[in-house]
């Protein structure tokens, strides 16, 4: 029962005809893990996010949520995922709260219980002082922790992020990246995480490079370094890029 | 499989989402009754004069025509609602919040389905008020009218809010939506018997009567207007329902994963 939460094969995807977006593309996120899903602007991150959770879907290659094919169930497979968009997307005349227990309520979690995980799962953020304010009311840094606690409302396996610290300031960032780590190492959640930005990632976590909708290396960074001779992941990043850049 | 309760909770989400929504934005409720007040007070004040409607039925009796316009101007507000809220789901869309509604883990068609409720609700909010306001104004359908017309209201506004979410899901950017205004409100309300009784029409040339009377929202019109006088129209309920079921089941295959007009809409990266 060692299903990874996250296990993508063979996905590939095209916009209209010919031009693929992704191609091919396979990767897997096991409990616990930090995996970061980097690649320039364009490499296909939003269309691989986008088919992770099902706004489109491709005949071409499987995810699997832990295990449960997207695809054949899609409603049991997106119940063990927690996602947050690039895009803001929360309600900025409701209350935090109000905006937590709208999903909740589309997850089913009772009234009850959502209230008990909406106070804990801010304060964890520190954010549970905040509870009764309108969202408007919140600056980017903090809107982007709701969202967080939101994700987390219905105890997922598995944490997508799409380019989360997009708009954000250092300290804003930094601390949604060290919240997002700490989740990973302390309750075990798996964590896909695209970015851009090689400085969100640390030296224990995983990565996976994407490029022009293929991906070029996967692995702890380490071992990617390793693989493609250079010192840090900069190198190695500008390295797996570069090549077809011309 | 989803549990009942899951439902219940998720469709109790969503329409409290929408009317909390509703109570916070004041100016749309205040333009929402604006507008047909404006059409009650000004254009048909105007017209009574020139134009009252010889007896038809539901009506008993001859009625000045602010008795007539009365059960269109409810529809209107339908008709907007309906449409508004596709510009919601449009601009949603774009903010992502349509998105996060659509990750929720439970059959697209009913959480479709759960925001036309919603957005129902809201229209039927609407609505009574509206009709209050004409009340006092002296318009006063039998005060049973006001119990029997919410069905109706339910089901014409799931009809004009399905409309509505087809054309959202057809509509590729936002600047779109004022053509629509033009293009889709403006001849839906025209051409239809809101302003006119069908007579009327064909007084005015076949093709006009034609027009009035497939539009599916003379249809809704008629709907409103015999509940709302304890008489129940079938054709009319036959020919909203049938459009509802058409309507929603496009906008279903519109927001179907598999079909891609979201991918292509969206447009990748």
């Amino acid at each position: 029962m060692a299903e990874p939460a996250l296990s993508i094969e063979g996905l590939s995807y095209a916009y209209g005809r010919g031009t693929f977006a992704l191609k091919d593309v396979s990767l897997a996120v096991g409990a616990g893990s930090f995996t970061a899903l980097l690649g320039p602007n364009g490499a296909g991150k939003t269309t691989l996010f986008a088919l992770i959770t099902r706004l489109f879907e491709t005949p071409g290659g499987t995810i699997r949520i832990g295990g449960i094919d997207l695809r054949r169930e899609p409603a049991r497979a997106l119940g063990r995922m927690g996602v947050v968009f690039q895009q803001p997307t929360l309600d900025l005349d409701l209350t935090v709260r109000q905006n937590l227990l709208y999903f909740a309520a589309l997850h089913g979690i009772p009234r009850r219980t959502a209230e008990a995980r909406a106070q804990d799962s801010l304060e964890r953020l520190g954010m549970a002082e905040r509870i009764g304010e309108t969202v408007r009311a919140l600056n980017g840094g903090h809107r982007r922790r709701v969202e967080l606690a939101r994700a987390l409302l219905h105890e997922p396996a598995l944490l997508v992020l799409d380019e989360p610290t997009v708009g954000l300031d250092v300290p804003a960032r930094r601390a949604i990246v060290e919240h997002v780590h700490a989740l990973c190492r302390e309750r075990g959640i798996a964590v896909l995480w695209a970015t851009h930005l090689i400085d969100e990632i640390g030296e224990g976590d995983r990565v996976v490079v994407i490029h022009r909708g293929r991906v070029r290396a996967a692995g702890p960074v380490t071992e990617v370094n390793r693989a493609t001779g250079a010192d840090t992941l900069t190198e190695s990043f500008t390295r797996l890029t570069a090549k077809e850049a011309a | 499989m989803t549990a009942p309760a899951h439902y219940a909770r998720a469709l109790g989400g969503i329409v409290g989402r929408e009317v909390l929504r509703f109570v916070h934005q004041r100016e749309r409720f205040l333009s929402a009754l604006v507008r047909p007040l404006l059409w009650l007070f000004v254009f048909a004040a105007g017209f009574r004069a020139a134009l009252g409607i010889a007896i038809t039925p539901p009506y008993e009796t001859y009625i000045p025509y602010e008795v007539y316009i009365v059960p269109g101007l409810a529809g209107m507000v339908q008709l907007f609602n309906g449409m508004q809220s596709s510009l919601s789901m449009v601009y949603d869309r774009e903010m992502g919040s349509m998105r996060m509604l659509l990750v929720s883990p439970l059959p697209r068609w009913f959480l479709l389905t759960a925001k036309l409720l919603a957005g129902t609700a809201v229209s039927i909010l609407q609505v009574y008020a509206f009709l209050a306001v004409a009340w006092v104004y002296g318009v006063q359908a039998p005060p049973l009218g006001y119990l029997t017309v919410l069905p109706a209201l339910v089901v014409s506004g799931l009809m004009l809010g399905a409309l509505g979410m087809l054309l959202s899901s057809a509509i590729r950017q936002l600047e779109n939506f004022a053509g629509v205004m033009n293009f889709v409100i403006f001849p839906t309300f025209f051409l239809s018997t809101a302003l006119y009784p069908l007579w009327k029409m064909q007084e005015a040339g076949e093709l006009l009567h034609f027009l009035c009377t497939v539009n599916p929202f003379s249809q809704a019109v008629e709907l409103i207007r015999f509940a709302l006088y304890l008489d129940v129209n079938l054709p009319a309920l036959g020919w909203t329902v049938l459009a509802l079921a058409l309507f929603l089941g496009g906008a279903v295959y519109g927001y179907n994963p598999a079909q891609g007009f979201l991918a292509r809409k969206t447009g990748g990266e």
